[in-house]
């Protein structure tokens, strides 16, 4: 594997389509030297000592949870009024299944 | 009466003795905004109108009985458009009120339209937005600071008596000093963010803008407590922040941590806020200098972390439930790619990107883990540093507002504008910038006041003690 921290790592094209986001070939050039040079950037946590350190949350925060009651929310009708395309009290969307 | 340069208690005076109608306060307002917005662009959508019938029916003997508000359009009003400055957005109308709104309604507030923000919140100066630049009321040739650019350049420019803006790394507290307001970012945890559309979750807290502190902290005793519908608000009392305001900082011990004064700051910031604090001095307050040595890690950590949760949260904008959807897909994927393509603008994009990457396999621990253990390492210097003092004292911004352009092409540049605000945010503390002096060139000058978490009444206390010494806060752009 290439070194994660250096600069040279992200390939845009390959990340774009990860987050489903279609760019042209200007963009993809212009994304790749300058997330280069954020990245080369951020390079310098590398040099704190994090070894101490554990992710498993602060030890004075529990979780918040709440009764699983029902409540007013919205309607069938205004969760859809601002889909760009419903039908029958579904979001339509164009077919993923061939058949 | 120059009624739009009033305060909130002001113009509450006004209501309670008749001389001055709310519906007469919206008209004026009103005038104002079409006198300087056309030159501000502070607003993005205004809606006089429904203002003028919210005043005309509200009960001023509420908090903020017949009060126009602006909100930036990044939150939830039932029935308005909600654009977060962004094309994918476009013709959305909220379904429901998010949770501060509901508080502002339940206090009297008017709704008098939505300011301009960067796109989706990430940005530094306003220009990130779909809609156009936002300019400072000191110097339309200069940028209002961002994101809440809109919200601040409506409270600094006397369009609006307050205004809600939201804080991810900055995002209140920079324009706010950029503009000569009042910029509040609470604890988090402290409002719910119920009906904001979220950037970076783990981060982003709601607050106000207002001229002085004490409107401040009117406003976060609406909108601060807890929400069922946010399991990340929490359930602990609110103070009376305006009545603990007035009690004075003889006897505080307020920190000036080394790490904000570097090179690279404005000179002129510096002076500012030197003297700021040798007002604090003469007022009986102790001075230390106090240390949080991971300072300088602050903005790449906060590139990681906001970018991986901005990379989550805008997966919801896809052309299914709500927003733009790219014109005749072929297929599902070529729907979502297009409509994002099409929809966001460059720097969602490059933020999306960045997140995506940091949170990628093979890339995860190196990125994402290593920045959530040194903002560990933050919060942890900020725990320390407030074993040594009861709030801190450091400059909003390092520079005063940039101009039109200046930074737009290096993004790195911009990122840096955050430098001595992300790490609040970061630790989950609160801040509030104040005005505290102006260049040679008279753009305004912030000091920030960082309290340590739920430290608010703290926080206000020292902000108003220097308010009451100073008057720069009195001071009005020449629009």
């Amino acid at each position: 594997m290439a070194d994660p921290t250096s600069s040279q790592g992200i390939d845009v094209t390959y990340v774009a389509d990860l987050a489903r986001l279609r760019l042209s070939p200007e963009e993809i050039a212009t994304f790749q030297k300058q997330l280069g040079d954020v990245l080369g950037y951020v390079s310098q946590l590398s040099e704190v000592d994090v070894s101490h350190v554990t992710t498993s949350g602060a030890p004075d925060l529990k979780n918040a949870l709440r009764q699983d009651v029902l409540a007013p929310s919205l309607t069938p009708e205004q969760a859809l009024a601002n889909a760009p395309k419903q039908d029958n009290n579904l979001f339509v969307v164009p077919r993923m299944i061939e058949g | 009466m120059d009624v739009p340069s009033l305060t909130i208690p002001e113009l509450r005076a006004k209501f309670a003795d008749g001389s001055l109608k709310p519906v007469d306060a919206v008209d004026q307002l009103g005038a104002r905004i079409a006198k300087v917005d056309p030159q501000l662009k502070a607003y993005n959508y205004l809606n006089l109108d429904s203002a003028r019938a919210m005043a005309a029916s509200a009960d001023v003997a509420k908090p903020l009985g017949g009060v126009p508000i602006a909100i930036k359009d990044v939150i939830n009003v039932q029935g308005d458009p909600c654009t977060c400055s962004s094309k994918i957005l476009q013709g959305y109308t909220a379904p429901y009120d998010a949770t501060v709104i509901t508080r502002l309604r339940d206090a009297g507030a008017v709704f008098l339209g939505r300011t301009n923000m960067d796109e989706f919140a990430m940005g530094s100066s306003t220009e990130n937005s779909a809609w156009g630049v936002t300019r400072n009321p000191w110097d339309l040739e200069r940028i209002p600071g961002g994101s809440s650019g809109g919200s601040a350049a409506a409270v600094g420019g006397h369009e609006a008596f307050a205004a809600l803006g939201t804080d991810t790394g900055g995002s209140i507290r920079q324009p706010a000093a950029l503009c000569s307001c009042v910029g509040m970012k609470p604890t988090y945890g402290r409002v719910s963010r119920y009906g904001l559309v979220a950037f970076a979750s783990s981060l982003d807290q709601i607050g106000a803008f207002t001229k002085t502190t004490e409107e401040s902290a009117m406003l976060l005793e609406i909108l601060a407590g807890h929400d069922p519908r946010d399991n990340t608000s929490v359930d602990r009392p609110v103070p009376k922040y305006t009545q603990s305001l007035h009690q004075g900082v003889k006897g505080m011990r307020l920190g000036v941590p080394k790490e904000y004064f570097i090179a690279g700051i404005d000179p002129e910031i510096e002076k500012a806020v030197r003297a700021a604090i040798d007002v604090y001095k003469s007022q009986g307050a102790e001075i230390v200098e106090v240390s949080l040595p991971h300072t300088k890690y602050a903005v790449a950590v906060y590139y990681i972390i906001a970018t991986a949760e901005c990379s989550a949260n805008l997966a919801r904008f896809d052309g299914v439930r709500y927003g733009k959807r790219a014109a005749n897909p072929k297929d599902i994927l070529d729907m979502y790619g297009r409509t994002r393509a099409e929809g966001f603008g460059p720097e969602v994009k490059r933020r999306i990107i960045l997140g995506t990457y940091v949170l990628s396999s093979g890339y995860y621990d190196a990125y994402y883990n290593r920045a959530q253990k040194v903002r560990q390492l933050i919060g942890e210097d900020f725990r320390l540093a407030f074993e040594q003092c009861d709030a801190l004292l450091t400059p909003t911004s390092p520079t005063a507002a940039f101009k039109i352009g200046e930074r737009t092409q290096d993004p790195l540049q911009m990122y840096l504008a955050d430098i001595f605000t992300i790490a609040v945010n970061l630790a989950g503390t609160c801040g509030i910038s104040i005005p505290c002096g102006f260049t040679s060139g008279k753009l305004p000058i912030g000091l920030q006041i960082i309290g340590p978490r739920w430290g608010e009444e703290c926080m206000f206390r020292v902000a108003h003690a220097y308010e009451q010494a100073t008057a720069w806060h009195k001071e009005k752009p020449l629009l």
